[in-house]
């Protein structure tokens, strides 16, 4: 498995009007990337067609992994609802995805990945029976189940309580180490914390944001991480304090 | 159980009610026998006639079973088919919204007359009635899949058949749940219709025959057996329903 780097360039068009003016971005292989901007301004629909999802917006532009070979093959996603089989149990969660392609499930797999992000006991429980935060990382055992290069996140943290959601970003981070992740997220703390690289989203394009020093998953109370913080909420558009008060 | 208890004796009370109300209306008004019948003498055409009604109802009840069997297997059958094959859907599904209003009780004279009095007409009646509620329920949940499940789908390399197999078949069980409700209803319907149109055995039968002959208490009787026998199926349909449930979804 070589994770590839992604370019992507052009302009997003909405079904109805321009969503995004144009862009020339490289994810970079094997790294965190974020993008980072508010709800509705076409970061999901960029993520689906990264993944060959349907999509009502449109790229005028080009996808292309740096090694030229397809990209829809290689990528899972991971999604804010869970979008876990009510009707089955979190093992058989795990393994849809090769059963969904035909292939045998290889149950010591799902079950190690169990073990991995923290359910050694709950792989017979059935979603309803699971916490939120349990089913993400159900939902996260399944994306990593498939083994792909290429991982896209699509808000997968932000219905979680502030604690869990923390905790989820860790094993996140770690699991997900050596592949090309691309995170799309409405938070700054959210991408301060996990980005290798991060780019605000804008009507107006996608712009590289400068990120502290440290490694990821950054410190959310260190001084450096603090400052980007207020700095990104300005650049995505919230006034200075002195003025909102 | 005190749950079961609480309902048990809640029936039993509405059904006392019931029958007070029935017995003081015939007593207070005074209407002869054979136009209503008090519930002492229904109680008592059903003892007298028990072996008759059993006879019938037995009939009619093998009737309902297999028309049921029949309907339910090929409503089952044209809604996978139908979620397999672009084709299929794209030839039927105007045949299956049209069907759902042409009222397929008014064809039971037409099926007897084609079929003859016997078992046949009774179960292609039942089956017609029984077929399009399951096909049509069950293929629009199965075609109605969550967004995301499709999406899992696709990214996992799924073809039609398995993501039918493990996706929708799964998610429309209540689709089948709701189908089966309208089918038990419409099932007991259509064999009294069947009957009544032309028969020489069964409770719609008898009922008839009875009603020619004054014997009003035979009458109710035979509709309290209908109505037991409805009871029944609803009562497998909801344990049904209630297993499904926690199969699926919990």
């Amino acid at each position: 498995m070589t994770a590839p780097a992604i370019h992507l360039s052009g302009a997003l068009q909405g079904a109805a009007a321009p969503l995004i003016d144009r862009f020339d971005i490289t994810f970079r292989a094997g790294q965190w990337n974020v993008l980072l901007g508010p709800s509705g301004v076409g970061k999901t629909s960029l993520l689906r067609l990264l993944a060959g999802l349907p999509s009502a917006a449109r790229l005028n532009g080009r996808i292309a992994a740096d090694d030229d070979r397809p990209l829809a093959p290689r990528v899972a996603l991971m999604a804010q609802d869970d979008q876990l089989l009510p009707w089955a149990s979190a093992m058989e969660n795990v393994t849809i995805p090769a059963r969904l392609r035909g292939a045998r499930a290889v149950p010591d797999r799902a079950t190690a990945l169990l073990v991995d992000v923290g359910l050694a006991a709950e792989g017979g429980r059935k979603p309803a029976e699971l916490s939120a935060g349990q089913r993400q990382r159900v939902a996260l055992a399944r994306t990593l189940y498939e083994d792909r290069p290429v991982v896209l996140l699509d808000e997968p943290f932000s219905a979680l309580d502030v604690v869990t959601r923390l905790k989820m970003q860790d094993l996140a981070a770690r699991l997900l180490c050596g592949r090309t992740v691309v995170l799309i997220t409405h938070d700054p703390a959210e991408a301060l914390r996990l980005a290798d690289h991060a780019w605000v989203v804008s009507r107006q394009g996608i712009t590289p944001c400068s990120l502290p020093e440290a490694r990821p998953p950054r410190e959310i109370d260190a001084p450096e991480t603090l400052a980007a913080q207020a700095d990104l909420l300005r650049r995505m558009g919230l006034a200075a304090p002195a003025q909102v008060a | 159980m005190a749950h079961v208890g609480h309902r048990l004796w809640r029936g039993a009370v509405c059904f006392a009610l019931a029958l007070a109300i029935w017995q003081l209306v015939v007593t207070l008004s005074g209407v002869p026998r054979f136009i209503l019948p008090g519930p002492w003498l229904v109680v008592q055409a059903l003892g007298v006639n028990a072996a008759l009604l059993w006879q019938n109802a037995l009939w009619s009840a093998g009737n309902l079973a297999l028309g049921l069997g029949v309907g339910i297997f090929l409503g089952i059958e044209t809604a996978m088919l139908l979620t397999l094959s672009r084709r299929a859907r794209w030839l039927l599904r105007p045949m299956l919204v049209v069907a759902q209003a042409v009222p397929v009780f008014a064809l039971a004279p037409v099926i007897t007359l084609w079929l003859g009095y016997g078992m046949p007409s009774k179960i292609v009646t039942i089956a017609l009635v029984t077929y399009f509620p399951i096909a049509s329920a069950l293929f629009d949940r199965l075609m109605a899949l969550p967004a995301g499940l499709s999406d899992l789908s696709r990214l996992s390399g799924a073809n039609r058949w398995r993501e039918t197999l493990l996706l929708r078949l799964p998610h429309a069980v209540p689709g089948l749940i709701s189908g089966l409700r309208l089918a038990v209803v419409y099932g007991p319907l259509a064999v009294l219709i069947g009957e009544w149109v032309g028969s020489s055995r069964g409770l719609g039968h008898l009922m008839l025959m009875a009603n020619g002959r004054g014997q009003t208490a035979l009458m109710f009787a035979a509709l309290i057996v209908l109505a037991a026998l409805s009871l029944l199926l609803w009562t497998a349909v909801e344990v049904l329903a209630r297993w499904a449930a926690r199969r699926y979804y919990l």
